[in-house]
């Protein structure tokens, strides 16, 4: 195509130096504020702040509270995300079946929750959980078990935190898989039926495995994605009961806005970076070695 | 026939199997939806009426008492007028710069493109956090907290937005952009004239995207609006759900506020979403 060499560079202009001064650059500046005791004084003047080196992140190491975030949300993540796959992979096949009717009404259902705010269903989830009133109570009386106390239980906190978000992430990875199993060519299951699979068999053995880009990538955003949770504590629970919500980027969000420690804040943020960096290289390195082996 | 050979027995475990899956799935997706049902029937309740045992799901008589509650004295209004105007302007500003950005890298050939474009995709990684605090000194410095500005501003491109578009661009042909410049056409003419209405389906997929991302989004409007008038919609629900925490009916016709227009905006576009959802998850 002709055109003069420095084109591009017009169309490209307003979007990289929108990303360089909100995103780029901030990254650096955020580093720099994580080797400093930036705090409410800076906030006033910037120079006050000092250089302090790593003492934030030797901080880190010591301070229980970090330690319980971290401990939490590896809780949520670790339990939540397999979850969050697992109902989705289900509720795909499910849906995928071929002589299914009305299956985007269904998918529709499924994918609701996705579209909508989590602040606002937070809010009605926190009704839902209430320990008298709550619906879900009423459902375990019928059913005569004992109540529980599901947001102010420190045991059962995490838990109602993990069903609220399975709840409203899975049908965005439904979608993703939907579209996988689509792309299956019908005639590995016809030959699979022939050599005598029955249909628990097809699911593992040409499923799954024809499946595993996709889970791949589901994988992937959901880790990265649920490392982050914030509003759900932040609006159920305030990250009680006895801090047994309390996720990392709530601890951030309290330290460095709240408290106004920013330094401080900044290195959470470094280490949630490094935290979902690590995950992701190790997913990235395991899915290269299964490639590698097939 | 296939049909008239199968045996009475096949036929009887094909049919449970469908009744078990039928049943299972009307099953899933009343679960599923019955926190949105739950909601609106409580929030035509009057006050009180919902916090009883047993629970009661349909309200006595239906009152619209917490929705004028709601805008007559909690000033909703506002907040939605907040909301509204930023998920349009956010969205509406981005589509220009994203799609203008994405053109670049479907269409042009440049010094540094392929490096440039793996950096971006790859910085996708990083956690918005990361950049919050910086950002937020930075609009605290000029003065743009409690504006609207504070949240367009760093809302302006997104590295999705641009992978999104120069993925679609890069499947039309280039004969159409060379035949337009045969007859004289500028770049920008091309771009404005040719590429934005041919790219109408991934621009409609982006807005959409955008605009249930700035409704929906939480952490930011936060940080930047302290500022009672200032709130959206989710932030002054979480403040109101701090003050009125027993009164539910009030907040669950709150929540409906919220929810309506992004899930209306959504059920009447959801055929572009999915295609979004289904180009960000095709990797190359």
């Amino acid at each position: 195509m002709q055109t003069k060499l420095y084109t591009p560079y017009f169309f490209l202009a307003p979007a990289l130096i929108t990303l360089l001064i909100f995103f780029f650059l901030p990254i650096g500046a955020a580093l720099f504020m994580s080797f400093t005791d930036f705090d409410i004084y800076s906030l006033g003047k910037l120079s006050w702040a000092r250089f302090i080196f790593i003492r934030n992140y030797a901080m880190l190491l010591s301070d229980p509270l970090f330690w319980k975030a971290l401990v939490n949300t590896s809780y949520f993540v670790l339990v939540g995300g397999p979850l969050t796959i697992f109902t989705a992979l289900t509720a795909a096949i499910l849906l995928n079946s071929k002589f299914l009717k009305l299956r985007s009404l269904f998918r529709l259902a499924f994918f609701m929750p996705v579209a909508t705010t989590l602040v606002a269903v937070a809010v009605v989830w926190r009704y839902l959980y209430h320990p008298a009133f709550g619906p879900i109570n009423y459902l375990l009386s019928i059913l005569r078990m004992t109540p529980i106390d599901w947001l102010g239980d420190p045991k059962w906190a995490m838990p109602s935190l993990i069903i609220l978000a399975v709840w409203k992430n899975f049908g965005y990875n439904m979608m993703i898989f939907l579209a996988g199993l689509q792309a299956i060519p019908d005639s590995l299951y016809e030959s699979a039926r022939l050599d005598g699979a029955n249909w628990f068999q097809q699911q593992i053995h040409i499923t799954l495995p024809q499946l595993a880009p996709t889970t791949f990538f589901v994988v992937i955003i959901t880790i990265i994605g649920y490392f982050q949770f914030f509003a759900e504590p932040y609006v159920m629970t305030q990250g009680g009961p006895v801090n047994a919500t309390l996720s990392i980027v709530l601890y951030l969000y309290q330290q460095g806005f709240r408290w106004w420690q920013m330094g401080y804040a900044a290195a959470i943020a470094f280490v949630l970076f490094i935290l979902i960096f690590i995950v992701a290289m190790m997913q990235m390195f395991l899915r290269r070695r299964q490639e590698a082996r097939a | 026939m296939k049909m008239v050979t199968e045996s009475f027995d096949h036929r009887l475990i094909r049919f449970t199997f469908r009744l078990l899956l039928y049943s299972g799935l009307i099953l899933a997706s009343f679960v599923t939806i019955f926190p949105f049902l739950w909601m609106v029937s409580a929030s035509l309740m009057p006050s009180g009426e919902a916090s009883s045992f047993p629970p009661k799901f349909i309200p006595e008589e239906i009152t619209f008492a917490q929705y004028r509650l709601l805008f007559e004295r909690l000033n909703v209004g506002r907040y939605f007028l907040n909301s509204l105007i930023l998920a349009i302007a956010v969205s509406m500003i981005s589509l220009f710069v994203n799609s203008l950005a994405g053109y670049a890298f479907a269409k042009f050939y440049f010094r540094g493109k392929r490096p440039l474009f793996l950096f971006l995709l790859s910085s996708m990684i990083i956690p918005s956090q990361v950049t919050m605090l910086p950002v937020f000194l930075l609009l605290k410095q000029f003065g743009l907290l409690n504006s609207y500005w504070g949240i367009i501003l760093p809302g302006m491109a997104s590295i999705f937005g641009i992978f999104l578009i120069s993925q679609y661009l890069k499947s039309l042909p280039d004969s159409l952009i060379e035949a337009a410049r045969i007859d004289g056409a500028g770049n920008f003419q091309i771009y404005w004239k040719i590429i934005l209405p041919l790219a109408k389906p991934v621009l409609v997929t982006l807005a959409l995207f955008t605009f249930m991302g700035t409704w929906n989004d939480f952490m930011w409007p936060l940080i930047v609006m302290s500022k009672e008038s200032m709130f959206t919609l989710p932030v002054a629900l979480s403040n109101l759900s701090g003050e009125y925490v027993q009164d539910t009916e009030l907040m669950m016709a709150g929540s409906v506020i919220t929810i309506i227009p992004v899930l209306v905006v959504f059920l009447v576009l959801q055929k572009y979403y999915i295609q979004g959802i289904l180009m960000g998850g095709i990797k190359e």
